[in-house]
Parts: structure tokens; C-alpha cells; sequence
């Protein structure tokens, strides 16, 4: 397949369309607009819908309505838009709408700054809006990464009636590489949505919504959610290994630091230190069994983040005590150096290897 | 091996797209590559730059601190960029706008006067080629043809013939010009 330069942001975009998606609703913000401008331009030659909303909250809006109507639909945005979309995220989750949402993420808190961060893996993972639900949460560590999940975000978004967010950041967005775009959709061939409001005509209406007033109703609801959600975990966990074989530390890192962690691997190891990576590409359903069976025999599970730590509490959940858990984040917007980092996993092996020689810290 | 390089300028001399004919380039070589703009509020008005990553190995990480090349297209860009290159590596600096030297002793200064040779070549827009010219030679590891190539890919359908064998013969030159450079190292 032809392989061609593309911004991460170009990148999703296009993959969107190739997925069968035929309406976007979006408002600017950097460092994702080149994705909603790519859609401006492109929507209307495939015969879709662009509409650059009012608002955040307007678009994800839209998203609902389309989604309603059986449309593969998408809006995008970058953190602190994305958390006026939370509203409408739960909305989406509680009416069983699915809806694929692209966050560029920036550094934060509040308006922070422009530059590439992992702030939000905390709204993304563990419900950034109310309610009882759950979110597919996709997280690319390469443009290339980023055409494809997009593109599996629609199937998991349609096959489970869910909403699903590709994590990215404001370096994946902006960077270019070479991607090999997937292949067009043909949208006729999409599984049929029967439960949409397609015209009610010679059928039983459907009813698409998020309100059930008696807690019987809602709670029936709730479970018949919950089997789809356990369906999720069972099926969908998805993430990478590399060389955790024999490795005595093992970093556990995702996204824009995943990547930054494939080469400390490599640095680490020319230098003498058997280090490994586990890079989760779903952050949910997250790779809690993956995590757990290899710390029973590595001693040393090191979480990298662009974050004050919050992938870090999944990593210690699914370690449970087997290994020793320590954290290496950066923040505000600095993306570390593979260097940087490399010190850090040098000095846990080094403290390791006083450990098992019986030499106790000071 | 991996090399990095950054290219500097104003907004409008060309320093985006003349990384993003060597990242073609080096995609189409097969090698392992990454483009990023600078995209913060310094762009408007003030330094543009890129950073390139060329790499037979997957890249880690597109941001680089220590560049091995840099490009200094314009003066503000060689005060910004002069410190942070990697010690034994090399700076072309665009001496048509640029008058001051490189201060540091570690590091090969390239100097082109790419504006002035742009200009002889009755394509003032080529000033980028004739930078990114250079710069392969710096680099090294990138064959000039692979890089006409990636520039008439880029390029060639927008600006037709004659311009683009005029870019063509600003990499020439500029490349030519590198290799006749002795770096004293």
C-alpha cells in the first residue's frame, strides 16, 4: 500500500471518512484544528456533513442526533473542549449511542497551554461526565496508529452501541509520518442499525433516550449495559509487548510516551539493563491481566507519564503488590527525553541489583 | 543511526516545507521519519522551525534538544538555535540575511548565501532548496537524488518546469557548496 506524509490530525480525519463516517460536528481549538479543517474540506466530496458548531457542548449535540439517526458520526476537539463534551458523552452512553470522539490532548489544567500532555487519562478512562458508564478509550503512539484505532473506533462504537475516544496528544497531532491510510468503507455494506430512527414507517417506532424514570427501568438498563461492557473487557484489551521476555524492568507507558519508551528499551539495553515495555493501546478495557502475569516475575514495574500519575493507579491495581511500582511523569507540557527517562529505569535496576545482593538501601 | 535536524527561519522562507521534502525523501528511501513544526504563538511574526528526525530505526521521539544539523535561515533563529546543537555537529547558516558567524568552536558552520543564490538562479522561492541542499550534505545519509525527487513530488505539479528545475539546481548547488566547505574538524 502507498505510504504517505500526514499530520496525525490529517491523518484521523481521512481514516474517519474511510470508516463510513458522513457527518463531523466541531469547534476549533489547538492543537487539533487541522483535523476539523481537513474535515471542512473533505466531508463534502464524500457527500457528508461539516458543520463547525457554535460550541463544544452544540457539536457533541449534533453528534447525539446524528448518532440517533444510525450516522457514523465524530467530533474532536482538545482537552478543554472535550470537557465541555462531557455532558454529552453521558448522554450518548445512556441512550446506548455510538460516537467516536478525538482528543488531541494539551497541557492542563484549565486552559493550560498548547504543548503535548496525558492529563486526561483520568476523564477519559474513569467517566469524565455522570453517571454509571464506560468509554472505549483508544490511545496511538504513531500516526499510522492513529488512521487505524480511528478507524477501529467506529466498528467497537457500532458493535457495542457505545461511545469511543481516540486519546491522542498535541504532538501526535501536529507531527508528521508515514501512514498507510486503511482502506474506503463502503457505508451500504455497515452492519444495519435496526434500533435507529430511520422513519417509523411500516415498523414499531424506536425509542432512543436517556431517561428512564423508574429505577427498575434504569437499572435493567444498567445491566443489560453492564453485559456489554464485560463483553468489552473480555474481548477487546488491547496492547503491545516489547522485549519483556527476560526483561528485570519492565516500563509501562502509553501514547506519545509508549513510543519515547520503545527507544529507552533499546538505549537501556545497549547499555546492559534488560529492560521491556508494555505499551497499552486500549486504556479501557486496560490490560490488567497482560500487567499482572508479567509482574509476577519482573521485580520492577515503572510507569512512565506525561502526568502528575494516573495510569500509574491501573498499573499498581493490576500488579497488586507482585512488584515494586515506582512512577516517572513530567508535566505541564515537557515531553521527556529518552535520556531522561533512561537514568531513571538505570537506577532501579541498580537499586534492584543491591536488593538481591543483600545490600540494604541507606 | 538517527539524525536530527532543525530547520529555522521566518514564516514564509520555507523552512516547514523544506523539512517536509526531506521527510519524503527519507520516506521513500524507506528509512524511519518524523516531521514537527513548531505550533505554538511564535509562529506568527516571529521564528518558524521544524525539527526532522531521519532514522533506521523506529523514532522515539520527534522532539529533539540537541539537534545534530540545524538551519538558520534568518538571524533571530541562529541566536535561538546556536546552543542547543549537538556538540561535532554542523549549522548552515543563510549569510544573505544572516552576517554574524557561528561563536561556537565545537560545532561546522556551512555558510550560503541561499537568497543571493536563489536569485541568480531567476528563482527567488528556491532560497529553501538551495538551504536544504546543504543540509543533505550535512546530513550525509540521504542521497541528493532521492531529495530532487521528493521535491518534484512536492512540488513539481504546483509550480511547473522550469521552477522546479530551478529548485532542482539550488539543491545542486547548495549541496555542492557544502561539500566544498572545510568544516576543520
Amino acid at each position: 500500500m502507498e505510504r504517505q506524509l500526514m499530520t496525525g490530525n490529517e491523518a484521523m480525519a481521512e481514516a474517519a471518512l474511510r470508516a463510513g463516517c458522513r457527518a463531523y460536528f466541531g469547534y476549533p481549538i489547538t492543537p487539533q484544528n487541522e483535523l476539523l479543517e481537513y474535515m471542512a474540506r473533505r466531508m463534502p466530496q464524500v457527500g457528508g456533513a461539516f458543520v463547525q458548531a457554535e460550541s463544544e457542548v452544540a457539536a457533541i449535540n449534533m453528534c447525539y442526533g446524528a448518532a440517533a439517526a444510525g450516522v457514523r458520526v465524530m467530533t474532536s476537539s482538545s482537552s478543554p473542549g472535550v470537557s465541555l463534551k462531557m455532558e454529552g458523552i453521558s448522554y450518548m452512553a445512556g441512550a446506548d449511542l455510538p460516537v467516536v470522539v478525538v482528543n488531541v490532548a494539551r497541557g492542563g489544567p484549565g486552559l493550560g497551554n498548547i504543548a503535548p500532555a496525558q492529563g486526561d487519562y483520568f476523564q477519559a478512562t474513569k467517566g469524565g461526565g455522570h453517571g454509571d458508564y464506560r468509554m472505549i478509550v483508544l490511545a496511538p503512539s504513531t500516526v499510522n496508529e492513529a488512521a487505524a484505532l480511528t478507524q477501529l473506533a467506529f466498528d467497537l462504537a457500532d458493535k457495542y452501541r457505545v461511545p469511543a475516544m481516540v486519546l491522542a496528544d498535541g504532538m501526535l497531532g501536529q507531527m508528521m509520518e508515514p501512514v498507510e491510510l486503511p482502506p474506503f468503507v463502503d457505508v451500504g455494506s455497515l452492519p444495519p442499525k435496526p434500533w435507529a430512527l430511520s422513519g417509523a414507517q411500516g415498523r414499531e417506532p424506536n425509542y432512543v433516550a436517556s431517561f428512564a424514570l423508574d429505577p427498575y427501568d434504569l437499572r435493567e438498563l444498567n445491566r443489560r449495559r453492564l453485559a456489554r461492557y464485560q463483553q468489552i473487557e473480555a474481548h477487546e484489551v488491547r496492547w503491545e509487548e516489547v522485549q519483556t521476555e527476560d526483561a528485570e524492568v519492565l516500563l509501562v507507558a502509553y501514547g506519545t510516551m509508549g513510543r519515547i519508551a520503545k527507544t529507552v528499551v533499546r538505549l537501556a539495553r545497549a547499555e546492559g539493563t534488560r529492560a521491556g515495555l508494555l505499551r497499552p493501546i486500549t486504556l479501557w478495557p486496560f490490560p490488567y491481566g497482560p500487567i499482572r502475569r508479567l509482574a509476577q516475575r519482573i521485580p520492577v514495574v515503572l510507569t512512565v507519564e506525561l502526568s502528575m500519575g494516573q495510569m500509574v493507579e491501573d498499573v499498581r491495581l493490576a500488579v497488586e503488590g507482585r512488584a515494586q511500582t515506582p512512577f516517572y511523569g513530567e508535566m505541564g507540557g515537557v515531553v521527556p527525553t529518552p535520556r531522561d527517562i533512561l537514568q531513571e529505569v538505570k537506577a532501579h535496576a541498580l537499586q534492584r541489583g543491591k536488593h538481591e545482593a543483600g545490600v540494604r538501601p541507606a | 543511526m538517527e539524525r536530527s535536524v532543525v530547520f529555522a527561519g521566518f514564516g514564509g522562507q520555507g523552512v516547514l516545507l523544506a523539512g517536509k521534502v526531506l521527510a519524503r525523501a527519507a520516506m521513500d528511501l524507506g528509512l524511519h521519519v518524523t516531521w514537527l513544526p513548531s505550533y505554538g504563538p511564535e509562529m506568527r511574526g516571529g521564528t518558524a522551525n521544524c525539527t526532522v528526525v531521519v532514522s533506521t530505526d523506529p523514532v522515539g521521539s520527534p522532539i529533539v534538544d540537541a539537534p545534530d544539523v540545524l538551519l538558520a535561515m534568518n538571524g533571530p533563529s541562529l541566536d535561538k538555535f546556536e546552543g542547543r546543537v549537538t556538540p561535532g555537529g554542523v549549522i548552515v547558516v543563510n549569510s544573505s540575511l544572516v552576517p554574524r558567524a557561528v561563536t561556537r568552536k565545537d560545532v561546522g558552520e556551512v555558510r550560503l548565501a541561499a537568497n543571493d543564490l536563489a536569485r541568480e538562479l531567476g528563482e527567488p522561492r528556491a532560497a529553501n532548496m538551495a538551504a536544504l541542499g546543504a543540509i543533505v550534505w550535512a546530513i550525509g545519509t540521504v542521497p541528493l537524488e532521492a531529495v530532487k525527487a521528493a521535491m518534484r513530488g512536492e512540488l513539481g505539479a504546483k509550480i511547473g518546469e522550469k521552477a522546479a528545475q530551478a529548485n532542482e539546481a539550488a539543491l545542486e548547488q547548495g549541496f555542492a557548496l557544502g561539500q566544498k566547505t572545510n568544516l576543520g574538524t
